[in-house]
C-alpha cells in the first residue's frame, strides 16, 4: 500500500506543477493554456514510448499468438470491469452498471477468470467508464488539457480521475509485489500493442503530432462522457 | 483509344450515379460491403501495401466524399479568407491527406465485420448520420459515424467519426493555428511538404 500513496502522490504532485505553470507557458489555445509544458511532457513521453514500450510491445506483439493476446486482454478487460461498472452505478446508470458486474460474474466463472469474455456472446456489452468520466457526468468541466508525464494526455479533470483509478485498480493493489509488478508490466505491454495500428495512422493523418493527439483526446473523452452521443461542435462560420 | 476511355468513364459514371440514388444507410452498406471484401481477399493490401490501398479508395470511396465540404468544415470561420484557388488547392491537398490516412487504415485491417445501422430517413431531410460499428473479436466495438449531405448528384459523406472522433474537424485547432501564424497560404504550403513526406502515393486526378 505504500507504493501506491507514493504513487497517489507524485500523480497529485505532477497535478500541482501543471497547475502553478500555468500562465507561463503561452499558448493561443484555450483549452490548452499551459502548451508549452505540454509539448515538452510530450516529446518526453514520445521518447520514452520510442525507446523503451513500443519496441517491446512490437516484440510482444509479434511472438503471442492472436488467441493469447486476446485472452490477455480480455483477462485486464474482466479486471477493469469491476470499476467500470462501479462508475456505471455511481454515474447512476443502473442498468448498465449491473450488467458490468454481471459481465465479472459470468466471465470470472465461465470465462475462465476472464481470459474468455463469454458475458459479450451473452449480450452483455463491454462498457468504457472511469472516474474523470463520471466527474464528467456529474457536470465537472474538464479544465485545461494537461498531458501528465508517462501516463500521457488528459485534462485536470480527467487528471483527478486517473488518481482515483490508480488507487481502485486492483491490480496495482496487489499484496504480493512480484506478482502486482508482472501483472502491471503484462497488462502496459498488452494496452501499448492493442494500439500500434493506430500509431501508424496517426503517423499519416498528423500535420503536427502533439496538436493532433491533443484535439483526438479531447473529442474522445466528450464522446465517452456523452457514451457515445455527443451533440456535434458547431461549425463556427 | 479515345472511345475506350470514353466507354470506361462513362461506366464509372454510370456506378457512381447509381450508388449515388441510394439511400444513405444503404450506401454506406454497398460500399463498405464492396471494400472490404477487395481489403480480405488482398494479401497486399493487408501486409501493408498503401499503394494499392490509395489505389482503392481513390477508386471506390473517395467518389462517395464531398472534400470540399470536408476542407470548409475544418477550416472553419478561417475558410472565408481563402480566395476560390486557394480553396480549391486546400481541398486538393487536403484529399490526398484524408486519402493517405484512409489508405493507411486499411492496411490495418484484420477480421473486423462492420455493422450497418439502419437509418429512418425523414421526407426531405438532407443531412444525416449514419451510424456504424465495427466488431473486432475480442476487442470492444469501435463507433463508427457517417454524416452526409444531399446534393444534386446525391449523397455525399463530409465528415466520419471514428470513436466519437472526428476526422475532419480534429484538424481544425491545427489549421486555425498555422493561419494565425503564416496565412492561408501557410497552410496550403504545410499540407503541401506534409503530402510530399513519407511515402508517397500517386493519386490521379
Amino acid at each position: 500500500m505504500k507504493t501506491l500513496s507514493v504513487r497517489v502522490k507524485s500523480v497529485a504532485l505532477m497535478l500541482l506543477v501543471a497547475g502553478l505553470t500555468t500562465g507561463c507557458a503561452t499558448s493561443g489555445e484555450a483549452k490548452d493554456p499551459i502548451e508549452g509544458f505540454n509539448r515538452a511532457v510530450f516529446s518526453f513521453n514520445d521518447g520514452l514510448d520510442k525507446m523503451v514500450l513500443k519496441p517491446v510491445a512490437k516484440g510482444y506483439d509479434a511472438v503471442l499468438p492472436n488467441p493469447v493476446r486476446t485472452g490477455v486482454t480480455n483477462f485486464f478487460g474482466n479486471v477493469a470491469d469491476v470499476f467500470v461498472g462501479v462508475n456505471n452505478l455511481l454515474q447512476g446508470k443502473l442498468t448498465a452498471g449491473a450488467s458490468d458486474l454481471g459481465r465479472v460474474a459470468v466471465n470470472s466463472t465461465i470465462g475462465l477468470l476472464g481470459v474468455l469474455d463469454v458475458a459479450s456472446n451473452m449480450g452483455l456489452e463491454k462498457h468504457d467508464e472511469d472516474f474523470g468520466q463520471t466527474f464528467g457526468r456529474w457536470g465537472v468541466g474538464s479544465g485545461a488539457y494537461v498531458v501528465v508525464p508517462v501516463f500521457g494526455p488528459r485534462t485536470v479533470r480527467d487528471t483527478v480521475g486517473l488518481v482515483l483509478d490508480v488507487a481502485a485498480d486492483p491490480v496495482a493493489n496487489l499484496d504480493h509485489v512480484p506478482t502486482r509488478n508482472i501483472l502491471v508490466a503484462v497488462r502496459l505491454v498488452n494496452d501499448r500493442a492493442d494500439l500500434l495500428p493506430a500509431d501508424k495512422v496517426i503517423e499519416e493523418a498528423a500535420l503536427d503530432k502533439y496538436s493532433y493527439v491533443r484535439d483526438a483526446y479531447l473529442q474522445r473523452r466528450r464522446s465517452l462522457i456523452h457514451d457515445g452521443n455527443a451533440p456535434r461542435e458547431a461549425e463556427s462560420q | 483509344m479515345k472511345s475506350v476511355v470514353a466507354f470506361v468513364s462513362s461506366i464509372l459514371i454510370a456506378t457512381v450515379v447509381m450508388a449515388n440514388d441510394m439511400a444513405p444507410d444503404a450506401l454506406i452498406k454497398s460500399v463498405s460491403g464492396e471494400v472490404l471484401e477487395i481489403v480480405r481477399a488482398d494479401k497486399d493490401i493487408q501486409s501493408g501495401n498503401t499503394k494499392k490501398a490509395a489505389d482503392l479508395v481513390e477508386r471506390k470511396i473517395a467518389p462517395n466524399f464531398d472534400f470540399l465540404h470536408m476542407t470548409r468544415l475544418a477550416l472553419g470561420r478561417d475558410w472565408r479568407q481563402a480566395s476560390t484557388e486557394q480553396q480549391k488547392a486546400l481541398a486538393n491537398e487536403f484529399q490526398i491527406l484524408l486519402v493517405r490516412t484512409y489508405s493507411r487504415a486499411l492496411t490495418e485491417y484484420k477480421n473486423q465485420t462492420i455493422d450497418i445501422k439502419p437509418l429512418a430517413l425523414k421526407v426531405g431531410e438532407t443531412d444525416v448520420k449514419v451510424r456504424s460499428e465495427i466488431k473486432q473479436p475480442g476487442a470492444k466495438s469501435i463507433q463508427l459515424d457517417y454524416y452526409l449531405q444531399k446534393d444534386t448528384t446525391g449523397w455525399k459523406i463530409y465528415d466520419i467519426e471514428v470513436a466519437g472522433i472526428s476526422l475532419v474537424t480534429n484538424y481544425r485547432e491545427s489549421f486555425a493555428s498555422e493561419v494565425r501564424n503564416s496565412g492561408i497560404d501557410g497552410l496550403l504550403k504545410s499540407l503541401q511538404t506534409k503530402n510530399k513526406s513519407g511515402d508517397t502515393v500517386a493519386i490521379k486526378k
